[in-house]
């Protein structure tokens, strides 16, 4: 699997950043509401017009078609949106039929979820149960590199642990750089790993 | 068929005076009058409404009585192009969020422009076969019953797409991520856009004749057609409609829906600027 590099990536609020993931790293980023993490991510996910490149291995990403980079490098947003009237129809084909279903049903069960979710109603669904099931859906993907935008925010302990676990171990399994906005210090503490803060419009280590 | 039909009693056209569309006109002052009477505060509008409508339409009597008396091709486009930048101008102002820079205006004109001018033609050269092709007493009538729909359901369309397109910029977005390309992405609510600009014509065809006789019509049995020769033209009239009702809304929404994302595939709402 490939690491993550940002090569001079700039946003209406952010001075360009430099800043490199190796495959299998994670990546806390936090941040005042409004510094512009959430604008980081989208102009990672190429989601905004921007400057900078951002390299996943050694393939540009301006080599790329939008959609296959998107799928490669997974964003994860703070509010997940359906589009679709059942939680499945959101997931790739291939991956709630046939061989590879597997993996998501057991992803769902390490999130408390029953199989049976996919033929849920969107409609029925809580905050947090759409939280985690966006989670799912982004996994379903298989991303070589993840970007998580609050990904525990709403969610009570036992859940926030359930995802954080599902998103260790995909990143350890996967070996995926993954790249965390977590407002949360108690987190950012609990997990370890380089930490970074937006304040003034640049990215620096947090100390 | 007409060996049998009872000779028509000779319709003549009754020239309408200045005296008869005045009585005609107290209505609306009427109108005016109870409006500001029930405090609908639309009297302002109905009055300027009307008065446009009268020197609009005598100028435009005059212009066609000009127009037909030359036959002259360059004279005749001038006055379609005047047509056609009208209904564009006309479509742009009906937009709650419409394009910013020259895309507000041009999107609409283009899609009316190709499907309005091309159905006109085709009816004229291939359908009707009328010689000269541009015979205005032909060519400006038709066009304007064209453009005057075709701006309808080009102003509808485009309209639900680019609403719809703010309100579901997380749908959206959510497709992106999920890796579709900006096809797939708006591909609902294209679809949705198309529909609410076909549903006017569709729905003109299908009550045609049982509701109310559609204007052309009745303007053409009034002048004294014959009520079967006025019902043929209506039919033609109501295909031409639909057919450039339908071809110009899918340019419009297919140019539109383009414009809404830019060469990497970003949803880009900045493109739209609220009207008003």
């Amino acid at each position: 699997m490939a690491g993550l590099r940002l090569d001079g990536l700039a946003h209406r609020t952010l001075a360009p950043v430099d800043l490199a993931l190796d495959a299998g790293e994670r990546v806390f980023v936090s941040g005042p509401s409004g510094s512009g993490k959430s604008l980081l991510l989208r102009a990672i996910a190429d989601l905004d017009p921007h400057r900078g490149e951002v390299w996943l291995g050694a393939e540009p990403r301006s080599r790329m078609t939008p959609p296959v980079w998107r799928r490669r490098v997974g964003l994860l947003p703070a509010e997940s949106f359906w589009w679709a009237e059942t939680v499945g129809a959101h997931l790739p084909a291939s991956q709630t039929s046939g061989p590879d279903s597997g993996y998501v049903n057991d992803w769902l069960a390490k999130l408390g979820f029953a199989p049976d979710v996919l033929d849920w109603s969107v409609t029925r669904l809580s905050t947090g149960e759409r939280q985690r099931l966006a989670l799912v859906r982004r996994l379903a993907q298989r991303p070589e590199a993840l970007l998580l935008d609050e990904a525990t925010a709403n969610l009570d302990p036992v859940n926030r642990d359930r995802v954080e676990t599902l998103v260790e171990t995909y990143r350890h399994e996967q070996e995926a750089a993954v790249l965390w906005v977590s407002h949360d210090p108690e987190q950012r503490r609990r997990l370890g790993g380089r930490a970074f803060v937006i304040g003034d419009g640049r990215l620096e280590p947090e100390t | 068929m007409d060996a049998n039909a009872p000779a028509s009693p000779s319709i003549s056209l009754i020239e309408l005076s200045p005296w008869d569309l005045s009585l005609a006109s107290l209505l609306v002052l009427l109108l005016a009058g109870l409006s500001w009477r029930l405090r609908l505060g639309v009297e302002r509008r109905v009055l300027i409404a009307a008065a446009r409508s009268a020197v609009q339409l005598s100028l435009v009597g005059l212009v066609l009585k000009l127009l037909f008396a030359q036959t002259s091709l360059p004279l005749i486009g001038l006055m379609a192009l005047v047509m056609l930048s009208v209904a564009g101008f006309e479509v742009m102002q009906r937009q709650t969020r419409r394009f910013g820079g020259p895309w507000g205006y041009g999107i609409g004109a283009v899609s009316m422009f190709l499907s309005s001018f091309s159905v006109t033609l085709l009816a004229l050269t291939v359908v009707i076969g009328v010689e000269p092709w541009y015979q205005p007493q032909y060519l400006i009538p038709l066009l304007g019953m064209l453009l005057g729909n075709t701006m309808s359901g080009v102003a509808i369309a485009l309209d639900n797409l680019t609403r719809h397109a703010w309100e579901s910029r997380g749908q959206i977005e959510a497709r992106l991520l999920a890796g579709q390309d900006w096809e797939q992405a708006i591909e609902h609510i294209r679809r949705e856009a198309l529909r609410s600009g076909l549903i006017p014509i569709i729905n003109a065809m299908g009550t045609a004749g049982l509701v109310s006789l559609p204007g052309l019509m009745t303007g053409q049995i009034l002048a004294g057609s014959p009520p079967m020769e006025a019902a043929k033209y209506q039919l033609l009239i109501m295909f031409l409609i639909a057919a450039g009702t339908g071809f110009g809304s899918m340019v419009a929404v297919w140019m539109g829906s383009r414009r809404l994302f830019d060469e990497r595939q970003r949803l880009r709402l900045d493109r739209l600027t609220q009207a008003g």
